[in-house]
This record gives C-alpha cells, sequence and structure tokens, in this order.
C-alpha cells in the first residue's frame, strides 16, 4: 500500500475514531452524571438508554461499513513498516 | 428442579466437543512451521478471520456473563455490550492497519518493530501472559458453571474439562485450528442467539406469581391499621422470633397456620403502590457441620437422594399491563413497551448470620416498575444515581477502560497476522464489527427474556441464557449449552495460543536469546501452553462465585492501561523512545494490577474479608482505567523526553 494511501485512510479512520468518541463519551456522561434524562420516553417503551445504546452499536457499524467502502487499497505493494518514528 | 442433568444435553455437548477435537486434530498437519502455529501462514480468508474476530471476542463473558447480569440487574449489564462494542472503534479506525503493518507473531513484535529491543520484548511479553491470564480467568469460571447443569458434574469438573481440551487444541494444530473453531463457534453463537431472541418474541410476557417449578412466592400486603400481628394473624399466619440483626434488616419469621414450615419474609414498599408488602424470601445455609441447608431443607435429605430440596427457580412478571394475562407474540419495540409497562420481580442478596453462628445467604425480591429495569442506574451501577461522585467515577472509569481495551487485548492483536495484508486485516475487522454488534443487540432481549423466564437461578446469574433457553425447550438448552462451552474453548484457545507466543517467540527466543530452530520455537511454544492452561485451571476453581463479565472488565483494564498507551504514542508520536515504551507498559500493568488487587470489590468478592480502611484514600473506587491509562500516556511521555537521542535536539523537528 503506498504511503498516501495508508494517510488518507489513517485520516479518515481518526475522524471517524474522533466521531463515535463523541457520541460515546456523550453516552457515558449522560448515564454517569444525568442519569434520569436515560428515563426520557422517545417512543412508548424505548427511553433514551435503550435508543442511544442501540444507536451506538448501530453507529459503529455504519461508520465501519463506509470506512471499508472509503479506503484506500493497495494489496500488490508489499509490507510496509513505516509508522511511527 | 433447575438443574437436572440432560441425556440429550450431553449428547450434544459431547458431539460438540468431539467435532472440535476432530478439526483440530485434521488441521495439525498444517502447523509444523512457527508461521504456521503462530499466525496460520497469514493464509486465512478476511471473511473468515472476521468471524473468528468475532468467535475469539464473544467470551463466556459476553453470553453467559452480560445476559446474566441484564437478567438480574437490567440496563446496567448492556452497558458492557456498549462499551464491548465500542472497543472495536479504536481497533478498526485506529489500530488494526498500522499493526499489520508492524508485527509479525506477536503484539510485541508490533511495538518493537522499530527499536529491536529486547527491554520492550519483555515488558510487553509479561503484559500479554498478565492480561491473557487476566482474561482466562472469567472463561474457565464459565466452564465450571456450564458444566455443573449440563452434565451434574461440580464447577472444578468443569473447569478442568475445558482446560484438558484446549490444551489438545492449542498443542495439536495452533493458530490454524483455533481459526477455524473460533469461526464455528462465532457462526453458531450467533445464529443461535438469533433463534433464541425470535423464540423470546414469540412467547411474549405471562403475568405469574412464581417461576416455572410451580412454587407461588407468598407477597402479603400490609394495610397499616392494625398491629402488624393482629394483621397477619388475619391472613392466616403467626409471627415468630427473629435474631435482632435479622429484624434490624426488616426480615421476619411467619409461621403458616396451615403448614409447620416457618417462612423468611422480608417487609418492603412496593414501587408500583407505596405500600408496605411481607415478601417471601429463600435461603442458603453453610451449616457448622459443613452441611448446606436450602430454604430449611438438607441438601439431599437425609439420605443423600432427595432431589426436592432446591431453591426455587427465579423471575416472573408480576403484574402486566391493562389487565392483561398473557401478551401473547411480540415485535422487537412491543417487546420494550410491554415490559416497560409491566411490574417485575428482581432479586437481591443479604449476607447474615444466625444464632448458631453459621452464614445463611438470604435472596430477597424487589418488586419493580418494567420501566425501571430499562434505565442505566439500577443494578451494577446503582452509584451513577447516588449524590457520591465516586461512584460515577468507578462507572467513567468501567466505560473508558472498555473503550480502550479491545484494541490492546493480545490474543485479538494477533489475529491480525492471520491475513495477507492490511486490506484483509480492515476487511475482517469490519466483518467482525458487524457479526459482534449484532450479537450484543440480541444481548439485551436475551437478558430480559431470562429476567422474565422464570427459570434463573437466584445464587447464580452465569447461568441465565441457558437456563432461559431450557424454559423453551430442551434441544435448544442442549444447543445453546453446548455452543456456550464451544465459546469458551474458542476465546480460551485463542488466550492460550497468545500467552504461548508471549512465552516462546518474545521472552526465550528474542530477550533470553536461546538459539530455537524454528521447529523448536513451536515446542517450547506448545510446553507452554500446557502450563498456562494448567494456570488457568486452578485460577478458574479459585474464582468460582465471580460474574465472569465483571472479571473481564478487570482484564480490559490492565489491557488498555499497558498496551493501549504505548501502541498508540508509537504510531503517531515521532518522539517515543525505547525507555518510554519499556516504562509505559510496566507502569501501566503494575499500577492497573495494584490498583485491581487492593480495590474494595477485590477484598469483598476475592478476599472475603474487610478492608483496611486506610486503603480507602489511595484505591478510593474499584476500576482503575481512569487513573492508569492517563498514568501509562504521561510516564510514556516524560521518559521518551527524557530519553531522546541527541541528533534529535540537534536538528529541527521533522514534522
Amino acid at each position: 500500500m503506498s504511503d498516501s494511501s495508508q494517510v488518507a485512510n489513517s485520516r479518515l479512520g481518526i475522524r471517524f475514531f474522533l466521531l463515535y468518541s463523541v457520541f460515546y463519551f456523550g453516552f457515558v456522561f449522560v448515564s454517569a452524571f444525568a442519569a434520569q434524562w436515560s428515563e426520557w420516553m422517545i417512543f412508548p417503551g424505548i427511553n433514551l438508554a435503550v435508543a442511544w445504546g442501540f444507536a451506538l452499536i448501530g453507529l459503529a457499524v455504519l461508520l465501519s461499513a463506509i470506512y471499508g467502502m472509503s479506503c484506500k487499497s493497495d494489496t500488490s505493494e508489499p509490507p510496509h513498516k513505516g509508522e511511527g518514528q | 428442579m433447575i438443574y437436572e442433568p440432560s441425556m440429550l444435553a450431553i449428547v450434544v455437548f459431547v458431539t460438540f466437543v468431539g467435532l472440535t477435537l476432530g478439526l483440530s486434530f485434521y488441521l495439525g498437519g498444517r502447523a509444523k512451521s512457527s508461521a504456521g502455529y503462530f499466525a496460520a501462514h497469514g493464509q486465512i480468508p478476511w471473511f473468515v478471520n472476521g468471524v473468528a474476530f468475532a468467535g475469539d471476542y464473544l467470551s463466556a463473558a459476553s453470553f453467559l456473563g452480560i445476559c446474566g447480569m441484564i437478567a438480574f440487574s437490567g440496563y446496567d449489564g448492556f452497558l458492557y455490550s456498549i462499551g464491548y462494542l465500542a472497543g472495536w472503534v479504536v481497533a478498526l479506525f485506529v489500530i488494526a492497519e498500522p499493526m499489520k503493518r508492524l508485527g509479525k507473531f506477536t503484539f510485541a513484535d508490533a511495538l518493537n518493530a522499530n527499536f529491536n529491543s529486547r527491554g520492550i520484548q519483555l515488558a510487553a511479553g509479561v503484559s500479554t501472559l498478565a492480561v491473557s491470564v487476566f482474561y482466562l480467568i472469567p472463561q474457565m469460571v464459565g466452564a465450571g458453571v456450564l458444566v455443573q447443569p449440563l452434565l451434574g458434574f461440580d464447577h472444578w469438573v468443569g473447569v478442568v474439562i475445558v482446560g484438558a481440551v484446549v490444551i489438545l487444541i492449542v498443542v495439536t494444530a495452533g493458530m490454524v485450528s483455533t481459526t477455524w473453531v473460533q469461526f464455528l463457534k462465532g457462526s453458531l453463537l450467533v445464529l443461535f442467539s438469533a433463534l433464541l431472541t425470535v423464540l423470546i418474541f414469540q412467547r411474549g410476557f405471562e403475568e405469574k406469581a412464581g417461576g416455572n417449578d410451580g412454587h407461588e412466592f407468598t407477597m402479603i400486603p400490609l394495610a397499616g391499621r392494625n398491629a402488624i400481628d393482629v394483621e397477619l394473624a388475619e391472613a392466616g399466619y403467626e409471627l415468630q422470633e427473629i435474631e435482632e440483626s435479622w429484624a434490624q434488616k426488616s426480615y421476619l419469621k411467619l409461621k403458616p397456620s396451615h403448614s409447620n414450615e416457618i417462612l423468611l419474609v422480608k417487609s418492603l414498599t412496593s414501587e408500583e403502590t407505596g405500600e408496605q408488602v411481607l415478601m417471601e424470601c429463600q435461603t442458603v445455609v453453610e451449616s457448622n457441620t459443613g452441611q448446606t441447608y436450602y430454604n430449611g431443607k438438607l441438601k439431599g435429605g437425609p439420605d443423600g437422594n432427595d432431589k426436592s430440596a432446591q431453591l426455587h427457580p427465579v423471575g416472573h412478571i408480576r403484574r402486566l399491563s391493562d389487565g392483561q394475562k398473557s401478551t401473547g407474540a411480540l415485535g422487537p419495540l412491543s417487546f420494550f413497551r410491554q415490559l416497560s409497562d409491566s411490574s417485575l420481580i428482581l432479586w437481591r442478596k443479604d449476607s447474615l448470620v444466625n444464632a448458631a453462628g453459621e452464614k445463611v445467604d438470604v435472596y430477597f425480591p424487589k418488586l419493580v416498575r418494567g420501566s425501571q429495569v430499562l434505565r442505566p442506574g439500577e443494578g451494577k451501577f446503582a452509584g451513577i444515581r447516588q449524590q457520591e461522585f465516586l461512584p460515577k467515577l468507578n462507572f467513567l472509569s468501567l466505560m473508558i477502560a472498555l473503550f480502550c481495551g479491545t484494541a490492546s487485548l493480545p490474543h485479538i492483536l494477533i489475529r491480525y497476522y492471520t491475513v495477507k495484508d492490511a486490506a484483509a486485516a480492515r476487511k475482517s475487522t469490519i466483518v467482525g464489527i458487524t457479526t459482534i454488534g449484532f450479537f450484543y443487540v440480541l444481548t439485551l432481549y436475551i437478558g430480559l427474556g431470562a429476567m422474565t423466564s422464570g427459570a434463573m437461578d437466584v445464587t447464580d446469574d452465569n447461568m441465565s441464557a441457558p437456563l432461559l433457553a431450557r424454559s423453551i425447550n430442551e434441544w435448544l438448552f442442549a444447543m445453546i449449552s453446548a455452543i456456550a462451552f464451544t465459546t469458551v474453548l474458542g476465546t480460551v484457545s485463542g488466550l492460550i495460543l497468545a500467552s504461548a507466543g508471549a512465552v516462546a517467540h518474545d521472552i526465550l527466543k528474542n530477550v533470553v536469546g536461546l538459539a530455537l530452530t524454528d521447529h523448536e520455537q513451536v515446542r517450547v511454544a506448545k510446553l507452554a501452553s500446557v502450563f498456562v492452561g494448567i494456570i488457568a485451571i486452578v485460577l478458574g476453581i479459585a474464582f468460582e462465585n465471580m460474574n465472569v463479565s465483571y472479571l473481564v472488565g478487570w482484564a480490559f483494564s490492565v489491557a488498555a492501561s499497558a498496551n493501549l498507551p504505548a501502541l498508540v504514542m508509537l504510531l503517531f508520536w515521532k518522539k517515543t523512545t525505547r525507555q518510554g515504551i519499556i516504562a509505559s507498559v510496566i507502569i501501566g500493568m503494575v499500577s492497573s494490577l495494584a490498583w485491581i488487587l487492593l480495590s474494595s470489590d477485590t477484598f469483598s468478592q476475592v478476599y472475603d474479608m474487610p478492608r483496611p480502611e486506610w486503603l480507602g484514600q489511595i484505591v478510593p473506587f474499584s476500576q482503575p482505567g481512569i487513573v492508569t491509562i492517563p498514568l501509562s500516556f504521561v510516564v510514556l511521555f516524560v521518559v521518551s523526553m527524557a530519553t531522546q537521542p541527541k541528533h534529535h535536539a540537534a536538528k529541527p523537528d521533522a514534522s
């Protein structure tokens, strides 16, 4: 895989990681410090906690699928050890 | 009876174990070299590897532990599902591709890719061993838990069977067979969990007064108009004497007018009506003579053959909405709506001492609204609904560890070396996330289905999912139990293989410098597998009574503290040095282990003794991640800055 492909994939990955982190830690902070909010009924029987929990699982699957389709692959080139120091 | 050995279950179980071992022997010939033994020659197809990721990751903690925790605590158990899945986001977006490019066989290879340092190999090898052994404990506990109802053996027998079978699998064929075992187990687990969920929907909810053995738990509402003994006499009960310490915890002993059996009840306020209610409890007494009594009856009866002396199965809906007696079939959304509008019984535990000085575990019912079990903070994380700050911090710390831990688990990381390139590593992670995500959605339905199944063992939440299956039909129980057992086999195989790699490849070959041929390296790894397997058996017996998912939470904390900071900084900070990585791994591992071993949870649940008060000042909550992960990052930064090569200072920063 070329260096430019690696950099592009890595940038996309970090963006998705940050996006997901916002949703995840938002959920964790609401659960920890404003647990009563999570009882808010979004639909009959479906409160915020259940909806947000399912949404976090769905979002992980969705983002991973988008990431998979967007990543640049060039599997013909040999393995590279250029990351890090 | 809750537990009754089933011939069908035994046949299915033996068939599964036989097929697993047969597969291992068949694939044994493909693992003669170290590349074959540790990494399956990098030739596993990405889709198979992705499902094997799920098979590797969906351990006893996910299936038995989470479902059990949801069955007893409600939504709090599902928080583990969310955290476990979120960790895969870190693995895919940050770690997967670089990990594949940098490493060869083990996590230590990747950390050491640019340094060629014995210190890194040693630190990472020891950390791999520590995390794997910590992770092995709940798997072995889960194995013992399963074998008890399945084959009628004691817990320790189950642990020894799993240990022996897994050692055989790993010694026989290494990563190739482990991958295929994990692929089959991952596929079967998800398929049968989906089937179980559909059957839960079909069954719907039913109003009951007790569990599936037909026993109706006594529930006496008190109007408060007269003295309690008068009201009880009107209801047909006579108040008996009770120990002072028991009375202080609102327990009463009653003698029904129609029977000579003494009933232990607890006075509670109904969450439903706000009225005072006396609810029947269940007891387990360990007598001074070493005998066990269930609800006052000697286990096994005087001749040892009486199987009626058992606890009653629990978990039922007390009242459905709109005066219904049963709901009929439900859908994924109406399931929550009906549950939310119902009231149901959860069970809690008190540990008391009777007049003879014997330890008595009292299990008492708690009447709650359905909407309460669908919100966080009703069970394991009740602290987040209190005013105190530390329980919230403890919860936060666990969720951070789950988020950061997945991408640092050695047995998951080594799976990146079983595919041919970085693109295959990425694709297999996506397949893994999809499979695992689907399964974790199912855990909420399975856990809540168990909560209302009338089949649960009040003393053991880990058995909730298999017992739920038994309440539907015997075939399903046999299949689910056998799959759960294979689940343990798959995960334990991966863990033992990761440990064997750490011993043979990282420590003995690269650190000690033993001149091992390729063949010898594989032989040493197999010997190491036997050794680690024996350690796992011993620990699995010692930790019998702990929830398996809770134990895994600790393994995640150690992995996230020891491994993730070094891995992330190596990838994204060019000034990371060899010394920084070594210090970070060691400090992260030692600090998180020390924190766990000194925590109040460990004192109460493992050592079974009171914790010295002064320790509360040093370790104020049980989950270490929020302290030890940042500590490991800071140590890496400080040590790396202090050990920069001279030429770095002389020239401008290349970045």
